[in-house]
């Protein structure tokens, strides 16, 4: 039990980061029919930039809101000046573009950061909570505490403000939300902003247990997509859903199985769903556009 | 119009072309090239980022001070970026294209095996900075290797388990070359030293999360220590994670994490941790007697007073290798690459940063186990466990 409690423990907290990043992938899916691979990146860029700016003498805090901006501009810049540009073209050339758009910031944070690994201290210490015979960081309850406050926010800002609804709005039809007066062009920017703020407060949450280096990005967006695939791709719900089970299946697969398999399991888990259920758990059937 | 703009630009190119020319024509007659693969950016990056910059300090110093019997080194570095397929394609074109003497470089056992044929191939002395046994065992005539092997690292952390009468070890190890070859090794070697592994774990490159395997660890029968085969940010995470979890037993890393940067990824979960490594790490603590005291201060000195950040062990595999090809070619009078490789078997008595050096025929490294010290982290820094 308590074994079983340490696994679901671990998994739990790499869940709610791939949650983090399925949610970024939802976002601008839905404004834009674009899946952005340069999501993990926005990870990435989070933690570094964190880290530096507090290396460059911002106390934390105000570091990590500098990092949140910092990466919130680079989603824009990202829209402004690589996919807007390409507006027209189909959806995989605008893939392929966010994939290019990726490995351009990786070598940017090399360049301007370094190639080194970093650390962040922990929030509120190292000293471990007692669950039931598991034990718990601090910070895996930030991060796990994170999330929850992401959904949350999300849930009001998208069922509860104009805005919100507006994006929603352009996400199931963008001709009829421009014919309705919605400007879509601002919708666009925005959730790219957004989706980049959720990606570095994800990536601020989680460098005190899992370190960052400017390649952090990679894994977690293949995660984050497998979890998004999971639960079905533009559902927020589904994004949150899939991004726990992904991280708790690999986990409970690390622990019960082998270690060797943790990696595959994610990947196992887009296989399947691709194959029996191609929408995901929550996602929209009969996706083919005319 | 368009033909002026032509001609200018062919001229352009030929007077470019003629330069070049004319460099390597004028410099070629007194240089030697020596060539160097390493991982200076990627996962294996802190190892190759202090390995590149040694390399780069000390050529510089040596053609500074006249060179290697009165020649110029002339060393080209390039970039694996840790990728195996990469560090051959550039071994193959520091063979073909740079016509290269010898090599310097490889700072992973796998991209370092993967480079051994193309040097086995061209018969050039290949000096490898990597720490897998599979490098120089079974000996390749053509290559050598400057770190100690992880057979040693286990046999040194075994030596250190018997003195504190421990003998049933957790063992988690990384996936990656090192800390698969160090699994191997260590397993093979348990059974000299009396110990029994009663876990054995493993991780990917990349995770993040190391809980799972600890647990599992943390739950076999009669634990006594924990040992930690891996490199770069994984033992980090697996010392925070083994923290967490509160496991009460000794922790034992590999060399492979001796450097400053571990220190300072794991916090203060690394206090109490053990690993052997070189004496370069604790060169200030050495007694004045030690014979490795000089070189290791030396080295330490103008590294860190050239790149202002702390010497890890990594740079210091760098030095000896050069130091050992420098001193072949000058013992060989000329830079042929095969009186090169014979002078390099040669090597004896040489004092480098990672103990003292005697090659032979069967032995292609020369190092024993007193090169290693075992090494506590207390206050965030190492102290010599005697």
């Amino acid at each position: 039990m308590e074994t079983f409690l340490q696994f679901l423990f671990g998994g739990l907290t790499v869940g709610a980061v791939y949650a983090m990043v399925a949610l970024g992938f939802t976002i601008i899916y839905n404004a834009s029919d674009v899946i952005n691979f340069a999501q993990g990146e926005f990870v990435m860029l989070g933690g570094m930039c964190t880290v530096f700016f507090s290396l460059w003498g911002l106390p934390l805090p105000l570091a990590a809101v500098a990092a949140v901006i910092a990466a919130s501009l680079v989603g824009v810049a990202l829209n402004k000046l690589a996919i807007e540009p390409a507006r027209g073209a189909n959806v995989v050339t605008l893939i392929i573009i966010t994939i290019g758009a990726s490995i351009f910031l990786r070598g940017l944070a090399q360049v301007v950061f370094d190639k080194q690994f970093h650390r962040l201290p922990s929030f509120s210490g190292d000293q471990p909570i007692d669950v039931l015979g598991a034990t718990l960081t601090p910070q895996s309850l930030w991060v796990m505490g994170g999330a929850a406050v992401i959904v949350v926010v999300l849930w009001y800002f998208f069922t509860r403000t104009t805005f919100g609804k507006s994006i929603l709005a352009t996400s199931h039809n963008r001709l009829a939300a421009r014919l309705v007066g919605i400007n879509v062009e601002v919708v666009l920017l925005a959730s790219f902003a957004l989706s980049a703020a959720i990606g570095a407060l994800a990536g601020i949450l989680v460098t005190p247990i899992t370190l960052t280096s400017f390649d952090a990005g990679t894994m977690l967006a293949l995660k984050g997509f497998a979890a998004a695939i999971l639960g079905g791709m533009g559902n927020p719900l589904g994004a949150v859903v899939g991004g726990l089970l992904v991280g708790i299946a690999e986990a409970m697969g690390a622990g019960y199985l082998s270690s060797e398999y943790k990696d595959a399991v994610a990947f196992l888990i887009i296989l399947c769903v691709l194959f029996v259920m191609p929408s995901g758990l929550f996602g929209r059937r009969g996706t083919e556009r005319v | 119009m368009r033909l002026s703009r032509f001609l200018k630009g062919a001229t352009a190119a030929a007077a470019v072309v003629a330069l070049s020319a004319g460099f390597a024509a004028g410099e070629a007659a007194a240089q030697i090239k020596i060539g160097s693969v390493l991982s200076i950016t990627g996962p294996a990056s802190f190892l190759g980022d202090p390995e590149d910059k040694t390399l780069r300090m000390y050529v510089d110093k040596i053609n500074a001070a006249g060179g290697v019997n009165g020649e110029q080194l002339e060393l080209v570095v390039y970039d694996s970026e840790g990728d195996a397929n990469k560090a051959r394609t550039l071994a193959t074109r520091l063979i073909e294209d740079d016509g290269i003497v010898a090599m310097v470089g490889g700072s992973t056992t796998g991209t370092t095996m993967a480079m051994v044929p193309l040097f086995e191939e061209a018969e050039i002395p290949f000096i490898s900075l990597a720490g897998g046994i599979v490098i120089v065992e079974p000996v390749k005539p053509f290559v050598f290797k400057t770190p100690h092997t992880d057979r040693m690292a286990c046999e040194k952390i075994f030596e250190d388990l018997q003195a504190r009468g421990l003998s049933k070890v957790g063992l988690i190890s990384g996936t990656g070359g090192f800390g698969k070859s160090m699994r191997g090794q260590c397993i093979d070697v348990a059974d000299d030293y009396g110990i029994e592994i009663v876990a054995d774990e493993t991780y990917g490159p990349r995770d993040t999360d190391m809980t799972p395997q600890l647990t599992n660890i943390r739950n076999a029968e009669g634990l006594q220590a924990v040992l930690n085969a891996g490199f770069g940010q994984g033992p980090a995470i697996v010392t925070k994670n083994f923290a967490q979890l509160g496991i009460e037993v000794p922790l034992y890393q590999s060399h492979g994490v001796a450097s400053k940067s571990f220190i300072e990824l794991a916090g203060a979960a690394a206090e109490g941790v053990r690993l052997p490594a070189a004496a370069l790490l604790v060169a200030d603590q050495l007694a004045d007697d030690d014979p490795q005291k000089q070189v290791v201060v030396d080295y330490k000195t103008a590294f860190e007073a050239e790149w202002n950040q702390p010497v890890s062990t990594f740079g210091g595999h760098a030095y000896d290798g050069l130091m050992i090809l420098v001193e072949a070619i000058e013992r060989a009078g000329n830079a042929d690459p095969v009186a090169i490789r014979d002078a390099i078997e040669q090597t004896s008595g040489f004092m480098g940063t990672a103990g003292e050096v005697n090659m032979s025929a069967e032995d292609h490294m020369g190092l024993d186990l007193t090169a290693f010290r075992m090494l506590e982290i207390q206050n965030g820094d190492w102290t010599i466990v005697e």
